[in-house]
Parts: C-alpha cells; structure tokens; sequence
C-alpha cells in the first residue's frame, strides 16, 4: 500500500525548504532582469555556482569569515556580470541569451575539471564551510517544530536565515521597481531606443539590471549550499530552466510570483516523485523501472511549462496585459 | 489624406531665415543645428552625403523628398541613433561627433519616431513621466529612498498632467499606452518629448497613420511648440501640412540636399519636381509612380 503520510509531509517540508528559498531568490533575481528588464539572461546558475563557489572557497581555502566569504561571492558575481555585459548589452537581446547559457557552462566546466581539484574539490566537491554560519546560530542545540516541520537548531537557522533574505530582497525588488528607476527599467523592456532617445542611459542601466539580478542569484546560491554540498554537477543549465520555470509560473514581472512559484514548484515536484517512486515500488505502473520512474518527474515539469505557456502566459500573478511571451 | 484640413488660426510664418539666394547649404541668420560633410553608406549605397546644411533657430523647419531620399537616415546621424562615416555637426555650438543619443537627448535635442515609439506595457502616466530629465529617483540607490525622490515626483507629475490635458490624453492617464489608437501615440510621444523641454524637436512623420480629426491637434500642437520658443524640424510626405505650417523646407533626393527655400517658393524649384518624377518627368515612360503623382498633384492644387 502507498505511504500517503509520508508522500504529502515530505512535499509540506518543501514548503520552507532553504532549496526552495533559494530557488525563489534565484527566480526574483531573474524577474529582474526578464520580468522587468527584457534581458534573457540564460545563465543564473552560473551566478548561483559563484556565490556557492566564492563562499565555499574562501571559507575553506582561505579561512574567512562569513562576512568576508559573502562579500567575496559578491564580489565575483559583480565581476562575472560585467564580462557577460560590457560585450553583449549593446547587441540585441538574444546575443546576451547564447553568451550567458556558455559562459555559465564555462563556470560549471571549469569547478569540474581536476586541474584545479585543490581548490574546487572538482567533482567531488565542497564541504565543511558551514561552520561559520553555525556558529552564528543564536537557537540552542535541540529540536524543535510539529508535524513535518520537526527540525534541529542549525535546519531552523538556515531556514531562518534563507526566507529572511527572501523577504528583504523582495522588500527591495518592490521599492526599486516603483520608483523612477523601476520605470527606467520598464521602458527599456518596451522599447530601449525609445527610452534612449528621451535622454536615459540604457545601457548602463542594463548594466546595474544585470548585476543586481546577479547578485540575487549569488545569495541564492549560498543559500542552497547551506542544507547540502557544493557539487559542480548541480549548477547545470537545467538549473536555470527550472528558474525560468518557477518565474513564468509565478508570473515575470512581479515580487510574489518567482516566491510562491519556488514554494508550489518544490511541493509538487516533491509530491510528484515521491508518488510515482511509491507507485512504482507497489507495482502500480509495470511497464516502468525505479530509474525511469526518478527521470518522470522532469518530464511532468517540462508539460507543466508548456501549459503555463500556453494557457496561462502571465503566470499566477502576472497581469496578463502588462506581461505575456508574445507580444 | 488630410486635404481640407487646415490649421484653426492662419500660422504666423518666420521669415528672413537665410543670408542670401535661399539654394541648398544656404547660410542662416541663427542657426541651432549645423551639418558639414556628412556622409553614410550603406554597403555600395550612398544613403546621406549631405555638404551643409543649417536648421535655422525658432522656426519651423520640413524635410521633405521622395521614399529613399535618406531622410530618416539623416535624422538617426543627427540624434545619435546612427554614425557616419565621415562628416561634422553641431548642435547650438556643440559638436555632436560621437555623442550618444541619450546625451544628444539630454542636450536638448528630442526625436520621435516614425514608428511610434510608444512604451505599451507602461501607463500613459509612466510614459510621460519618463520624459522628464535629471530625475534623482532614476539612480539606483537614491530609488530605495522614496523621500529622497518623492517631492520631485510630484512635480513632475504635475507637469505631465498639465500637457496630457493639453494633448487630451488626461483621461487615459492610467491606461497603458498600448490600449492607446495609432493617433493618441503620437500624440503620447509628442507630449513624451515635450516632459524635458528641449530646445529642438525634431518628428519623423508625425502625421503618418493619424486620422483626419487628429490631424488637427497635431498641426495646432506643433505650432504651438514654434511659440513656446522651441525649433522644430519634422519629416514628412504630406504637402499640404508643410504647406501651412513650416517656415522653411529643405528638399532631399537620393541621399542630398537639392533644394531649399520657404514653402512656397521652393515647391516651384525644378529639382523639386525632379527629384519627386525624375528629370524625364515630361517624357512618357508608360507605367507611373503613382504616388509621386500624387504629391504633385496636391502641389499643384495647392499652387491654384
């Protein structure tokens, strides 16, 4: 007999996993620059794999703080913007699109290849850097919760500190994109010589769209190293289309889509592997193996963009005339 | 199009704009934009080699000439949009030599579009306010800070106010702009321009795909750009708006300037009516460019 029980709590605890935080932070990072600024930035994992790599890295290699190790990851992460953006922002979108989806391959090729194994752990990885962010645990020792949401200090503390940030980067993504500089970023998603030619700098605004998307991504990364390791093999381009799918979902240019987005993405993904694991176990689809079963999931995602695309291109919460696929 | 449509006041033409025989490249009395040598190529196609030209300050200016004659390809080199191969221009004493656009804008000097370049998926509200200059709100660390920007804000918003109740967009102020009709955009655009008060505006057709009943508060609109002390110089195929509304008329053709002069004398050029039939005009070469005709049919009207 299937274990419903057990299907539907492990799909609850998705529900404030630090993955789907991450995933949420990564997705609002995109809305900046597909929802409201039009960029087709193809490579967010390669800015999730900086803020993972530049945290892992200099917590492990150098011995620094987890203040210092973050603003390190930014650092990289503003860096790595720059080189994808100085080349392609004055070319059409598209141009951005085929040099982000590389450069992040680059990114996710180099952590891997063993010429620099001291450093990146190459395949294998990273791991033990999360002492620093431990020690800043105020929760005593113990667990704590109900139900699903049974955890033990240091879970709830990266639980904590991942929605915490959530919360205050879309506190900021909501200031930003009603102010005068939201509007800037708006008209350039409609028509940049349009917007140039009313005397704004586009392309320095692309610019800090770009990189503050981008730094989004890098905090989404650190935070998705923190209930795991850091494995070159997780920051594939897949991992921006499932960014890119939890954006449409939610809805591109808005604060809660890419949020509630993650949260119903991660459930039903979790639901859905956790049921057709189970049912294939019971026997109840014969013609099918456990591997096979583990790949369906992926198969489910990628129907699920396609009908959003088609029957629901503004998302959950988009507004459907400020924004669909199809102009 | 617009045949019997005329401006609701006689317009107040300027005159005495040009030092000497008014030819092309004539001398201006005040000249606001200056052009020298300036030349574009498209692969073996030579789309502007303009020698001179000066835009004279405070008055109306047309470009006018058949499709192809480089017009709009003249106003991308002038506004930054586009570089020349070669060539000078300047702007009020200023050269315009590797300026950007966004910085030709902030000088002074906004376009329009042919195309109309309305911001669809933006309020009419937020279209206008992205005209305005020098707005505190568009860093990005001063967006954060709403107190910082907010007082600004509502200025400018009460000047955008002010000029969609004069272009009669108030109502449709928190529509998007994309619900707007061809005509409203061009009207939005215009007013757009008009949120930095610039010193020269230059339009790209303005006329082209608005109906008759807006053709009327376009034409009003740009006059009364002219006595507000603004420079305008506008692009456009419809004879008899050039006719009633500019001071001056520069003639191009196949990338040059052929001919210059006040509107009324220089539609009598015989390189005028060259460059809109070709110089074997009388001969009869069987099938016709009608819409070429057609222009000099309505210059013709006009004349009488």
């Amino acid at each position: 007999m299937i274990d419903w029980i057990t299907i539907f709590s492990n799909a609850a605890q998705e529900l404030i996993s630090p993955t789907t935080a991450a995933y949420a932070l990564a997705a609002l990072g995109l809305a900046i620059h597909f929802g409201y600024t039009g960029l087709l930035n193809f490579g967010q994992a390669g800015f999730m794999a900086l803020g993972a790599y530049g945290y892992a890295i200099s917590t492990l290699s150098f011995g620094f703080p987890v203040w210092a190790a973050v603003l390190v990851a930014i650092g990289a992460s503003v860096i790595f913007a720059l080189i994808l953006g100085i080349p392609t922002l004055r070319l059409r979108a598209d141009y951005l699109a085929i040099v982000t989806i590389a450069a992040a391959e680059i990114l996710r090729l180099i952590f891997t290849t063993n010429t620099f194994d001291a450093i990146t752990g190459s395949a294998t990885g990273l791991q033990g850097y999360k002492t620093g962010l431990a020690a800043l645990n105020p929760i005593p020792p113990g667990t704590y919760g109900f139900g699903p949401f049974t955890y033990n200090a240091f879970d709830w503390w990266i639980r904590i500190v991942g929605w915490t940030l959530v919360v205050l980067f879309a506190l900021l993504t909501w200031l930003i994109m009603r102010s005068p500089w939201g509007r800037v970023i708006k008209g350039i998603r409609e028509d940049e010589d349009a917007v140039r030619a009313l005397g704004k700098n586009v392309y320095s605004y692309k610019m800090q769209s770009l990189i503050l998307g981008g730094v989004y991504g890098t905090f989404a990364g650190m935070i998705f190293i923190m209930p795991r390791a850091v494995v070159p093999a997780n920051y594939q381009t897949s991992l921006t289309f499932f960014i890119y799918a939890i954006l449409l979902l939610g809805g591109a240019a808005t604060i809660f889509g890419p949020i509630v987005g993650s949260m119903i993405f991660w459930v039903l993904l979790s639901f859905f592997s956790g049921f057709v694991a189970r049912a294939v176990e019971v026997g109840w689809f014969p013609f099918m193996t456990q591997v096979q079963a583990g790949q369906l999931r992926f198969i489910l995602v990628g129907i699920a963009i396609m009908l959003i695309v088609i029957f629901r291109p503004q998302g959950i919460f988009g507004n459907k005339k400020e924004l669909a696929f199809v102009k | 199009m617009s045949s019997n449509v005329t401006p609701t006041a006689k317009p107040v033409k300027s005159t005495g704009l040009h030092v000497g025989e008014a030819e092309p490249g004539v001398r201006k009395v005040d000249p606001i934009l200056t052009a020298d040598g300036v030349k574009r190529t498209f692969g073996g196609l030579t789309a502007v080699d303009v020698d001179h030209v000066e835009i004279p300050r405070g008055a109306i200016t047309a470009l006018i000439g058949p499709n192809g004659a480089g017009k709009t390809t003249f106003f991308n080199l002038l506004t930054g949009f586009d570089k020349p191969d070669e060539g000078k221009w300047e702007f009020d004493g200023r050269s315009l030599a590797h300026v950007p656009a966004y910085r030709v804008a902030r000088m002074g000097l906004i376009r329009t579009f042919q195309l109309t370049k309305a911001l669809g998926l933006l309020t009419v509200m937020d279209n206008m306010k992205l005209g305005a200059k020098g707005q505190t709100g568009e860093s990005l660390f001063r967006s954060i800070l709403p107190f910082v920007w907010r007082k600004q804000e509502d200025e400018i918003e009460a000047k955008a106010e002010e000029l969609l109740v004069r272009f009669k967009l108030d109502a449709k102020k928190e529509d998007y702009a994309a619900s707007l009709s061809g005509g409203q955009r061009k009207l939005l655009e215009m007013a757009r321009a008009l949120m930095s008060d610039p010193t020269l505006v230059m339009l790209d057709e303005p006329m082209a795909g608005v109906n008759p009943a807006l053709t009327q508060s376009l034409l009003d609109h740009i006059l009364d750009l002219k006595s507000q002390g603004m420079t305008v110089l506008f692009v456009e195929h419809d004879m008899h708006m050039v006719r009633h509304i500019a001071d001056w008329v520069i003639v191009m053709a196949e990338g040059r300037i052929v001919a210059e002069g006040d509107p009324h004398t220089v539609m009598e050029d015989p390189a005028v009516i060259d460059a809109y039939l070709g110089a074997h005009h009388d001969t009869d070469l069987g099938a016709t460019d009608t819409e070429n005709v057609e222009v000099l049919k309505e210059l013709i009207d006009d004349e009488q």
